[in-house]
């Protein structure tokens, strides 16, 4: 059996990629395929029943009506605003694990940034409900200073997805800078440059690709999320919610499908203008 | 040669927790030198480069570059450019792009620093390669444009930190001639850290020798390797063949430590070894054929071991390498015997040329 194997590298490939390539094909691309194909049916408006007719009738009622478009926009800014956020906070806590912290603390760091993954998202999303609620932390901090809880709304999203995507941002930024080596970060200050010009010229850059490794996460679970803006998203709607409305509510799968479409298409935007910058070639 | 002072260093000692890297050392650079600080791993002299460039802080002394204190000073205020060990460019930039940084990172003009970067590039033989990245480099190639990316600032001193260290043989044969090369051309004081050394023999004008955070003798090659001060330079500049205790009052009729350079050892009955009287006999213990020189151990009677080096200008190496177990008498002048006895020796210790 072996010796056939040997002798026959393209059926050792076959059975080593087989079942993972029927896998991707089949449940991966077909379940996207379904969707789209979905997407062109309709919905019996009083059964609920699917009708197999082809039309763009769904996709001319996402892109003609105003609630989509608003929900759409707002959906990517909150997308936008977490990355952008995460980036910002996981940068120096990647920094000092990397290049400050004893291996010790390293370790402790990892431990510690991991664990809160292994929690259920929605007792984490729970404690953000409480920390937000009227007379949470956030009430008893602020009050002192004549202010109060921006209550459930747009902000408690943005907050509680920044804190629940954080470990997927720093993780890869502390990986790129491990890789970061020392000598290069000398060489910068030997060459003349101080630490901010050595920031600019030499960690962004090498960094870069581990931050867009990052944001592909917190953008894209961003952009699905509903159930954080469920608890904490007060009246705001995000498009996961209305995917899950028109599902289960509604009744009307085809319509929830071709809206299913937006953030599949604004993720493949995203990773091609990615692609451009070079930044994928060094994951 | 001006005989002003490029680099001082003052009493410097470095500790790391209880490891103590450099001890007490006093050091002086001269101006438009090609110095080379040479020792075994671990004998402080890549810590000493370190802190002549400000990546380390002395644990107590001074540092002084161009006689200004610089003690204190950070890596980027000094002007100094290091060779580091792994090259360390930029990935992210192509050669033009790491050759310009330091003088991006001064300001200077677009137009300025793109000259100024070909022509450093020139130097190195790498014209027309400003466009690669350095992943698309051979090492040799990575290696000149570290050295590039260093000169084209023009700085007081180049340190170089074991750069040759990662090239083939025949490589860093080529390197050195052509650093040395480099050196006279540019003018600027040189540092060159290596454990090799051939390579210190070959390029420097004067050598520092390391051994456990200390420096055992300052001198030009010639002087380094014809009158070590001490039995750890013999050692490691050349083949040390040291001959003290018993051996040395029979043999030389002399108390102490005395070593003799292989090759200034010579077979008796041999034709170089003409006018010269036997000294000892012994025995051929093993044959080392190196091509152009056999080396010959030879055990003595009155007890140690001589390695005697003999060019092969005669006959077929096969019949040397069946000489082991001959009975050979050897001679030597007396003018090759060198004294190793500390304070009898005190006027090798001071550096002189």
């Amino acid at each position: 059996m072996s010796g056939v194997l040997h002798r026959h590298p393209r059926l050792r490939l076959g059975l080593l990629l087989g079942p993972p390539m029927l896998w991707l094909g089949v449940a991966y691309l077909g379940a996207l395929a379904a969707l789209f194909i979905t997407a062109l049916w309709t919905a019996d408006g009083f059964t609920g029943n699917i009708q197999r007719e082809w039309t763009l009738d769904n996709f001319k009622d996402v892109f003609s009506l105003e609630v989509y478009r608003t929900i759409t926009i707002r959906t990517l800014l909150t997308a936008v605003a977490v990355t952008v956020i995460d980036a910002a906070l996981a940068f120096p806590v990647a920094l000092y694990m990397a290049k400050v912290a004893s291996p010790r603390a390293q370790r402790l760091l990892v431990i510690a940034i991991l664990t809160p993954l292994w929690a259920s998202y929605l007792v984490k999303a729970y404690a953000w409900r409480g920390m937000f609620s009227a007379d949470g932390p956030i009430a008893w901090l602020a009050d002192p200073f004549g202010l109060s809880t921006p209550g459930y709304g747009l902000v408690a999203t943005v907050v509680t997805l920044a804190y629940l995507w954080l470990p997927y941002m720093i993780l890869p930024m502390y990986a790129g800078l491990e890789r970061l080596p020392n000598s290069l970060l000398e060489a910068s200050a030997d060459l003349g440059a101080g630490a901010r010009v050595t920031l600019r010229r030499v960690v962004l850059p090498v960094l870069f690709p581990a931050v867009v490794a990052g944001s592909i996460f917190t953008f894209s679970l961003t952009l699905g999320d509903y159930i954080a803006v469920k608890i904490v998203g007060g009246t705001n709607q995000m498009l996961g919610n209305v995917i899950y409305d028109n599902v289960l509510t509604g009744n009307n799968l085809p319509f929830a499908a071709a809206v299913s479409t937006i953030p599949v298409v604004i993720m493949l935007v995203y990773l091609a203008a990615v692609r451009r910058t070079g930044a994928l070639d060094n994951l | 040669m001006s005989s002003s002072a490029a680099v001082r260093l003052e009493s410097v000692t470095k500790r790391f927790g209880a490891v103590t890297a450099v001890d007490g050392l006093d050091l002086e650079i001269r101006d438009g030198e090609f110095f080379s600080m040479l020792g075994p791993s671990g004998s402080g002299k890549t810590t000493v480069l370190r802190m002549i460039a400000g990546f380390e802080a002395p644990t107590s002394g001074k540092v002084f570059l161009d006689e200004q204190d610089v003690t204190k000073q950070a890596p980027f205020a000094r002007n100094v450019n290091t060779v580091f060990q792994d090259y360390a460019l930029f990935p992210h930039l192509d050669v033009v792009g790491n050759v310009e940084y330091g003088l991006a990172v001064k300001k200077v003009p677009r137009k300025q620093r793109r000259e100024r970067a070909e022509e450093a590039l020139a130097s190195v033989q790498l014209s027309g390669f400003g466009a690669r990245r350095p992943s698309q480099l051979s090492g040799g190639q990575r290696q000149r444009v570290a050295l590039a990316r260093a000169l084209v600032n023009r700085p007081k001193v180049l340190l170089l930190d074991e750069p040759l260290g990662a090239l083939d043989l025949k490589l860093r044969r080529e390197m050195q001639l052509e650093l040395k090369q480099l050196q006279r051309e540019v003018g600027i004081t040189f540092v060159f850290v290596t454990h090799d050394q051939e390579e210190a023999l070959t390029m420097s004008d004067r050598i520092a020798v390391f051994n456990h955070g200390r420096v055992e003798q300052v001198a030009a090659p010639a002087q380094l390797y014809e009158a070590p001060a001490s039995s750890f330079v013999a050692g490691f500049v050349g083949t040390s063949n040291l001959i003290s205790g018993e051996t040395a009052r029979v043999v030389l009729g002399r108390e102490g430590m005395f070593s003799i350079r292989p090759e200034k050892i010579l077979l008796a009955g041999t034709d170089e070894a003409q006018g010269l009287r036997g000294r000892a006999t012994g025995v051929i213990e093993a044959v080392v054929y190196l091509g152009s020189v056999n080396h010959y151990v030879v055990r003595l009677d009155e007890g140690g071991t001589l390695t005697v080096l003999r060019q092969n200008l005669h006959g077929t190496s096969d019949q040397k390498v069946g000489a082991e177990g001959d009975r050979v008498t050897l001679a030597w002048a007396d003018e090759h015997v060198i004294d190793l006895n500390p304070p009898s020796a005190s006027g090798n210790h001071q550096e002189e040329k």
